[in-house]
């Protein structure tokens, strides 16, 4: 085949996406791999063990580890409910009522999550929760992860919502049924995929969260990212590549499930678009 | 306009001095019209003229700017689309992708508060009506366009609602179902006895389906008729030149009586024929239709030039003729054997059928 | 469905009018009461005096501010001098920001090309494992690098082991490792925008450009890069931004010397220093510098816009 004159080729990029692809597995690949090294330096090779596993369970630090994780997805938990609730509104006011006042800047509020460094929020949200008094705890935990959540369960959910032709809608009312009736027959069943999706990603999002968490956690409290940001403060010992692992693993499934609902979506809107053709 | 003939049946829809502004644009400008009860009606217009925004605001998905709708009677121009009886068959039918064609059906129905064991009963029947009975728990995503079609008929037929607005339902479809559908939608019309507010822009469409036709251009209702009034007595420059082919002659109305003007042709002639309503003396145009038009000697029609091209047709053949001041006027004649086709640079007379000619509003 | 996406565009469509600003009204409440309202805050703190060891006294005080860009001497009574220390550790970010954007860029460009080039269900497949990397928490990925960089790391094992090198060679704790970091971290955000913005470009202008005697790299330079530029420069922000106030890679592959604009905050806050308003100064500074880099974004976003 004479593949040159393909416009779409260009040579050395075929290899670039290999070497970068390399690069971002890579680390992640030889940590996982390591994790399983029945060895105490961590560098040799010492055979296949779980004993790193069972470390993360039953070992020294377990207790500490548990806390950490039930902390985690308590907050995540409601942290992605609260945000896909709140983001759902968001679109369904950007995108299904007309025009109000101060849409444009609501526009730019919902992204603002996003736009301003993390760094910079986990500051000012320390500020601000120390300034009013507020105990810092898990609750000032989940307000924050609640605040920059929002943008990334609103994006999915509003590429759904603008995909979601509004005619379904106006044949609705046209039969008859009430804006709620609407909202809840016709709407919200076609957006589901969206909605999961969003849930789903301000969920890792705030699984993952370092920063911000470790600025506004109070005393004693801890999250997976700052337990483990604390042990790693003492060296990178085997059971932080373990329980690295575990986390790895669970980002990799739920942002398959993510990736797996959104494909229905797409198919579920291709066939209302096209079928019959 | 249209309404010369009195109508006995009741007005189902009336339209009064309806405007309808988006900013500075306006879509609608003071639109009057009155669908009769059990009446076939077309807004028949170019896209971007109007004729869907007029639908939509009797449908209630746009607002009014200005005027009234009134259904039998009542004012509805400030209702919202679910307490109007009226429904809709989208263009696109709209049939809801995550429910199948019996929820589709079921779904007016049951919003109107009719109980489960009548309303599937009812869908039943409607399914039959439009021939899917067996397709109550197909997803629309599995079904034909055509079929598709039938059930977003049969969704807004469901409820019986008391005007029908129809979308250019038959543009999704091709050419030969198109064809199909357009007898059954009719006879559909005829059977159920729900008026019929028909959107389309195929005039091929309006003219063989409906009762009455209502021209719509830039907004305004340009003439309201049958389509025998419409094809054969156009009112204006735009309704005589869209519908259908027309040649449009620049002509001087020498005089108006009794509805009958007489007009100085290009090159001297002379002729008397049907002036429009609203026609007024001075420079006008005459349409005359190409079938209308026939040979004769040169200097012994009301009209001479000379033959510049001939277009086949298959069953007819334009001729092509140059007048003296150059305009062209084109004559259709049969590809038969009798019929006289004169050759390319002959010098031709042209002749008017009795009554062909019409002089326009401008 | 022409009509339902120019609807959209329109912002005609409007199935709950006159419920927009009662279902925006969370949004507002949440976003303006625990974002805007801190950040605001945060501006007020930077004018205060330091409390030792943590908080503020209510007192106005510029010492923030100066402390950042004057020298004054060790009792704070010597004429000013420009105090180069935090200056430097700001122009040390934009660099190692800046480099570690346009090293995205050069792996990301091609990357995003290559991936919308692929047809079916390939392409779908290739995304999702550049999208994988950029969900996974960033902890656990500069922990790994920080793993395979080490002087006794794997990649210095098998270098030793193979023959390549003599010794380890040194990489932790310095820039350099900081540089990579940042490159590793922010990557998959170079590559998603500029896939995006490729996926829409219609390939017949290169098939056009062919036609008209242009080069593969001359249609890439006059007319693939000029039509994507949108996602490239969205690329670069997103990498641009988050790398200049990172504060995982160069905390943790950094060390001590390898200051950024992010370690520098965090010690005012978590660290030894306690100074909150300088901390409170630094980050607005940082917000600022940001700020600039956004507007000057949307104003080639309204550019494009209007073209």
């Amino acid at each position: 085949m004479a593949r040159n004159n393909d416009m779409r080729w260009f040579p050395g990029f075929s290899v670039t996406t290999l070497l970068c692809l390399f690069l971002l597995y890579a680390p992640l690949i030889i940590v996982a791999v390591y994790s399983f090294n029945d060895s105490k330096s961590i560098t040799n090779w010492g055979g296949f063990s779980l004993r790193w596993y069972a470390d993360v369970f039953w070992g020294v630090e377990a207790p500490r580890f548990r806390a950490a994780a039930i902390n985690s997805f308590i907050i995540a938990i409601s942290a992605a409910i609260t945000s896909t609730i709140i983001a759902t509104m968001a679109a369904t006011a950007m995108l299904r009522a007309g025009r109000f006042r101060g849409k444009t800047f609501s526009f730019a509020l919902i992204n603002l999550p996003l736009m301003v460094p993390e760094i910079v929020t986990a500051v000012a949200s320390l500020i601000f929760f120390s300034a009013i008094g507020f105990t810092t705890g898990i609750l000032t935990i989940l307000i924050a992860h609640i605040v920059f959540c929002i943008p990334f369960a609103y994006l999915p959910i509003a590429a759904r919502m603008q995909g979601i032709d509004d005619l379904y809608e106006q044949a609705a009312m046209d039969l008859y049924a009430t804006r709620l009736q609407t909202f809840r027959l016709i709407l919200l069943p076609l957006m589901a995929p969206g909605i999961i999706s969003g849930f789903l990603l301000a969920f890792i999002i705030s699984l993952d969260d370092f920063i911000i968490t470790n600025f506004v956690k109070g005393a004693g409290i801890e999250t997976l990212p700052t337990a483990i940001f604390g042990s790693v403060k003492q060296g990178i010992k085997p059971n932080i590549m373990a329980i690295s692992t575990l986390l790895l693993a669970v980002s990799v499934v739920f942002v398959t499930l993510s990736w797996l609902v959104g494909r229905i979506g797409q198919k579920q809107q291709q066939t209302a678009t096209n079928g019959g053709e | 306009m249209g309404n010369t003939r009195e109508s006995m049946k009741e007005v189902a829809v009336d339209i009064v001095n309806l405007t309808k502004c988006y900013g500075d644009f306006t879509a609608l400008s003071d639109v009057s019209l009155d669908i009769r009860d059990n009446e076939f009606f077309t807004l028949l217009g170019p896209s971007g003229c109007g004729k869907t925004t007029l639908l939509r605001t009797v449908a209630g998905f746009e607002n009014v700017t200005e005027g009234a709708i009134l259904l039998y009677g009542e004012d509805i121009a400030n209702l919202p689309p679910n307490k109007r009886p009226v429904n809709t068959v989208f263009q696109q039918y709209a049939l809801f992708p995550h429910m199948d064609v019996m929820q589709n059906v079921l779904f007016g129905l049951l919003r109107l508060g009719q109980d489960a064991a009548s309303a599937r009963a009812r869908v039943g029947e409607v399914l039959e009506m439009v021939q899917l009975g067996g397709f109550a728990h197909r997803l629309p995503g599995q079904l034909s366009g055509g079929q598709q079609q039938r059930v977003a008929l049969a969704r807004a037929l469901a409820p019986n609602p008391k005007v029908l607005l129809l979308d250019e339902p038959l543009s999704a479809l091709d050419l030969k179902l198109r064809q199909a559908v357009r007898l059954e939608l009719q006879q559909l019309q005829r059977d159920t006895g729900i008026t019929f507010i028909f959107v389309t822009h195929d005039q091929e469409e309006a003219l063989t389906m409906s009762d009455r036709i209502a021209v719509i251009a830039e907004g305004r209702v340009q003439q309201v008729g049958t389509a025998r009034d419409i094809y054969e007595a156009p009112i204006n420059k735009f309704v005589a030149d869209f519908i259908g082919e027309t040649n449009l002659i620049m002509v001087q109305v020498l005089g108006l009586a009794d509805g009958n003007a007489t007009c100085l042709l290009p090159g001297g002639g002379k002729c008397t024929c049907p002036a429009a309503q609203g026609a007024i003396a001075g420079e006008g145009h005459i349409s005359v239709r190409p079938e209308r038009v026939g040979f004769a000697e040169p200097d012994a029609g009301v009209m001479s030039g000379q033959v510049a091209r001939l277009v086949y047709l298959g069953t007819d053949m334009h001729v092509d003729v140059t007048l003296v001041d150059g305009e062209t006027i084109t004559v259709r004649t049969q590809n038969s054997t009798g019929s006289y086709i004169p050759p390319v640079g002959e010098n031709v007379g042209l002749t008017f059928e009795q009554g062909a000619a019409r002089l326009l509003v401008d | 469905m022409v009509a339902g996406i120019e609807n959209n565009n329109s912002s005609n469509t409007s199935t709950y009018a006159g419920l927009g600003s009662l279902l925006i009204l969370p949004t507002w409440l949440v976003i303006g009461f625990f974002l805007v309202l801190p950040v605001l805050m945060m501006l007020v703190y930077s004018f205060l005096t330091k409390e030792f060891r943590g908080g503020v006294i209510w007192e106005f005080s510029l010492a923030a501010y100066d402390q950042f860009f004057f020298d004054r001497g060790l009792f704070g009574d010597e004429p000013p001098k420009i105090e180069w220390t935090y200056i430097i550790i700001f122009w040390r970010s934009i660099w190692l920001a800046a480099v570690a954007t346009f090293l995205c860029l050069l792996v990301g460009f091609p990357t995003a090309w290559f991936i919308a080039t692929r047809s079916g269900p390939n392409k779908s497949l290739w995304l999702f494992l550049i999208t994988i990397p950029y969900w996974v928490n960033l902890l656990i990925r500069t922990i790994s690098m920080k793993f395979l960089i080490r002087d006794t790391g794997p990649l210095n094992e098998w270098l030793l082991a193979a023959g390549v090198i003599p010794e380890p060679i040194h990489m932790i704790n310095t820039n350099f490792a900081v540089q990579l970091g940042l490159f590793y971290s922010y990557l998959p955000f170079m590559v998603l925008p500029i896939y995006a913005a490729v996926e829409r470009y219609n390939f017949a202008y290169s098939e056009a450009a062919a036609d008209l005697y242009a080069g593969r790299w001359a249609t890439l330079r006059k007319i693939i890069l000029p039509i994507v530029k949108p996602g490239i420069i969205a690329g670069c922000i997103l990498v641009f931004v988050p790398s200049l106030g990172a504060f995982l890679a160069p905390d943790l592959l950094g060390g001590a010397k390898n200051f950024m604009i992010g370690s520098l905050i965090e010690e005012q806050f978590k660290g030894n220093a306690g100074n909150w308003p300088f901390g409170a100064a630094a980050a607005m500074i940082l917000l600022s510098m940001v700020l600039i880099v956004l507007t000057f974004y949307a104003r080639q976003q309204m550019k494009q816009g209007k073209r």
